[in-house]
């Protein structure tokens, strides 16, 4: 049997060691290496680690992007309960908004960032316009406030949706027994949601949780378009950190951010996982 | 009761404002988007729609990136198909780890391959090719699709599997007789989320084009980046490239509502 499930994992480790491992390692090495254009590199050991970890605009970078990321969680995953709790439960009403709700979702990222620049930019937008007659001058690209909050706010706007999808199929999966018990037993809503609602939404939750962690670590086109990263450094994030350096060719530096950075993610979405897991084994001790 | 709807409501306006300000920049001329604030456009103009279909650059971009999302596509769903099923269906040595690893490869972020990628498709002979694209992005599709198929292998008991072998079918024609129309949602499913994620990425379609296989997206970015930006023309390639992904949908429509049932997306 061991072979035989070797042999249908073949193609799949042929194609992921192409586009995954071998430009892991590829990266692994640079970081070990000062990069010169025209020179033999040179290796170094973990030098270019230590330098990363002693330069204040990396460690600035990441702690950006921490609270970026702890934001994104905890403002799309509770909004995106709520949304789902609201949506009709069958019918045409149903299908109209979860086709809706997949719009945005469809949109490239690219595309996104034209959207919000049309949206927001200071001489065509809407939201200058609105917002001045309220007496606040918004610039997205010259505020060092406005610039990451807007960047936030697209964020919630494009993948809320994403949270909401998953929590109404997560919330279409329970049983309405369930529903006709906690009824009986006099619970009130608050208590229905907590005790009955919240613990069967978990595999999704942690679903939920974890991709919009991960991806909202990847964030990069949206800054990219809507601000350059700008104004000054606030709103470059780690992606855009690790593009810049790449694209100015500090190879060996670049390739000790990426590290990290993706130790960073890793570490984290294992102990989210964790986590959110033996939550659930304290609510069926209870 | 009332008050929900009424949030709702709100809701799906808010969500639809930024799309609409897009459609409606799309039919103004660029003198009416720079020179007045209109709600809706005042003299409807094609023009820019018009400029992307009879222009040579944008109709190749768009081809292109139908061509290697598609590519994309079929090659993931070749690879995870089968991976999918040994992962649901034998437990074998250092399969949770190697199931681990491959989600780790969801993780990692695009702007961290830029340059391996570049010199590993410049040394394979594949750089600026649809194929080049098409294979980086099994990158965090591969992972994502074997995720989503073990799910829903996973959810079809084995006995089925094993009371065809008992009748005599041979594994390919188990696979193409029983198997594969029982797991067609998933893979609806699967292939829906595969076009997406190629389709709107833009870190690594960038990097690995410079003419020839150049994608829409990356058309885009070089309009916004130049002086004097011709917004309307962006606006309407912009609404163009939603059109794809909605026909999509179309398609696989059924299939993603019982996705969404099985809660495995």
């Amino acid at each position: 049997m061991n072979n035989r499930a070797w042999l249908f994992l073949l193609p799949m480790l042929i194609i992921m060691s192409l586009s995954a491992f071998i430009p892991l390692m590829t990266v692994v090495n640079y970081s070990l290496h000062y990069i010169f254009s025209g020179s033999m590199p040179q290796y170094v050991g973990l030098a270019n680690y230590l330098e990363v970890m002693r330069d204040s605009s990396f460690q600035n970078a990441l702690g950006r992007q921490l609270i970026f990321s702890t934001m994104v969680l905890v403002v799309q995953i509770p909004l995106g309960i709520m949304i789902a709790l609201a949506l009709p439960k069958k019918g045409t009403g149903a299908t109209i908004s979860l086709v809706l709700l997949g719009i945005p979702l469809l949109i490239p990222y690219i595309v996104v960032g034209i959207v919000w620049r049309l949206f927001t930019q200071s001489d065509i937008g809407v939201v200058p316009k609105v917002l001045a007659l309220f007496g606040y001058a918004y610039n997205v690209a010259l505020d060092p406030i406005d610039a990451p909050l807007t960047i936030f706010l697209l964020d919630v706007w494009h993948w809320t949706p994403l949270v909401v999808l998953l929590c109404y199929a997560g919330l279409q999966s329970i049983p309405d027994a369930f529903y006709q018990a906690a009824q009986i037993d006099g619970a009130s809503t608050w208590k229905t949601f907590r005790y009955v609602t919240l613990p069967k939404l978990r595999p999704v939750l942690i679903l939920a949780v974890l991709l919009r962690f991960m991806d909202s670590f990847k964030i990069y086109s949206e800054p990219l378009l809507l601000t350059g990263g700008g104004p000054g450094s606030s709103t470059t994030y780690l992606s855009l950190f690790v593009a810049r350096k790449a694209e100015s060719y500090e190879l060996g530096y670049a390739g000790a951010v990426s590290v990290i950075y993706l130790f960073v993610v890793v570490t984290f979405s294992f102990i989210f996982f964790q986590i959110m897991k033996n939550l659930g084994k304290g609510e069926h001790s209870r | 009761m009332k008050k929900r709807h009424i949030a709702l409501i709100i809701y799906f306006i808010i969500l639809f404002i930024p799309i609409y300000w897009m459609v409606n920049t799309s039919f103004k001329t660029d003198g009416e988007i720079l020179r007045e604030f209109s709600l809706y456009p005042k003299t409807i103009t094609f023009d820019n729609y018009m400029e992307i279909f009879t222009s040579e650059v944008w109709r190749n971009s768009f081809m292109n990136s139908i061509i290697y999302v598609f590519l994309n596509v079929i090659i993931t769903l070749l690879a995870a198909i089968p991976g999918a099923y040994a992962f649901s269906r034998w437990r074998f040595r250092g399969s949770h780890h190697l199931f681990f690893w491959l989600l780790t490869n969801r993780m990692a972020p695009a702007a961290i391959f830029i340059i391996p990628f570049t010199e590993l498709y410049y040394t394979l002979h594949l750089f600026d090719t649809h194929l080049a694209v098409a294979l980086a992005h099994c990158l965090f599709n591969i992972p994502l699709a074997v995720w989503i198929l073990e799910g829903f292998m996973s959810g079809i008991p084995k006995e089925i599997d094993e009371t065809a072998f008992v009748d005599g079918y041979s594994f390919p024609k188990f696979f193409r007789k029983i198997f594969f129309p029982l797991v067609a949602p998933g893979i609806g499913v699967t292939a829906f989320f595969c076009f997406t994620f190629s389709w709107v990425e833009l870190i690594i379609a960038k990097a690995l084009t410079i003419t020839d296989a150049k994608p829409v997206v990356v058309t885009l970015t070089v309009g916004i980046g130049a002086e004097g930006v011709k917004w309307g023309l962006l606006a309407a390639a912009g609404v163009l490239t939603i059109i794809p992904g909605a026909i999509v949908v179309y398609f696989v429509r059924n299939y993603m509502a019982k996705g969404f049932a099985l809660g495995r997306v």
